[in-house]
């Protein structure tokens, strides 16, 4: 019987289960186990994700702050002149930097958002960069806005 | 899976239009003042000169309508992302519906003085 001769393919197909020890090994080489996440980092462009939404969040908190500072500087004369005497102290001063940090970054990372809505920064190589930028870009107008407020 | 009748725009799609028409409205307006500040001699008479303009009260009022509705559709995915139990989600998204709400008729009584 000839065609016998071409079982020996099928035996290295089928082949028979290993020992409990190669079966042992083999997971051990191969997968993973008890994985480590306090190891695990996130990629730049998860990091500058996550800063966006939390910005978002700290802006929708600090409309507050403008809208009671946009009502009071339209109320007079005087309530303008409250406004610049408040903005005098450290506290305010923080605030307001921290406002406007957040809305810088979020305007930075935003319009990455709508870049790539155009096909622009989408691949691996090119998202990271973005992401670079984006931090580079929102880190320096951050500096300028701190440096304008004091 | 989160039931979707809580999003703005009832479809993603239609969330995802919400944001981007929103985000250029917000970021032309931000780009603006801050031109604006930077670029004038800010006190009470160029201040108030800049919102007594009707063009620039619809604009800010365009812009607060704007946040809303950017920070409804970012709230909301925010929410449905970390917040898994049903109430407090509901709880967090009602106190953010209220507060843009309270921000919306607070911006027209400043820009219009009722």
């Amino acid at each position: 019987m000839p065609i016998l001769t071409y079982q020996p393919s099928a035996s290295g197909l089928f082949r028979p289960r290993g020992t409990k020890r190669e079966c042992e090994s083999a997971v051990n080489s191969k997968r993973p186990v008890n994985l480590d996440l306090g190891k695990f980092h996130f990629p730049l462009p998860a990091i500058t994700s996550i800063l966006h939404r939390v910005s978002g969040i700290i802006i929708f908190v600090g409309v507050a702050f403008m809208l009671y500072g946009l009502q009071l500087s339209l109320s007079g004369e005087e309530g303008f002149s409250r406004v610049s005497d408040l903005l005098d102290s450290f506290l305010a001063k923080l605030i307001t930097w921290g406002i406007l940090s957040a809305l810088l970054y979020h305007l930075v990372a935003g319009i990455k958002h709508l870049l790539m809505d155009m096909g622009i920064g989408e691949e691996l190589e090119s998202g990271r960069l973005a992401a670079k930028a984006t931090v580079v870009i929102s880190v320096i107008l951050i500096l300028l806005a701190g440096v304008w407020v004091w | 899976m989160v039931n979707s009748v809580t999003n703005l725009g009832r479809s993603g799609v239609f969330d995802w239009m919400i944001q981007r028409v929103t985000a250029y409205v917000l970021a032309l307006y931000t780009v603006f003042l801050f031109g604006f500040v930077l670029t004038t001699d800010i006190n009470y008479d160029s201040w108030s000169a800049l919102f007594d303009q009707t063009w620039f009260r619809i604009f800010t009022l365009l812009a607060l309508l704007s946040i809303g509705a950017h920070a409804w559709v970012g709230l909301w995915t925010v929410t449905t992302d970390y917040i898994k139990a049903t109430l407090p989600r509901f709880l967090v998204q009602a106190l953010c519906g209220l507060a843009m709400f309270v921000y919306l008729v607070w911006g027209i009584q400043i820009l219009w003085g009722l």
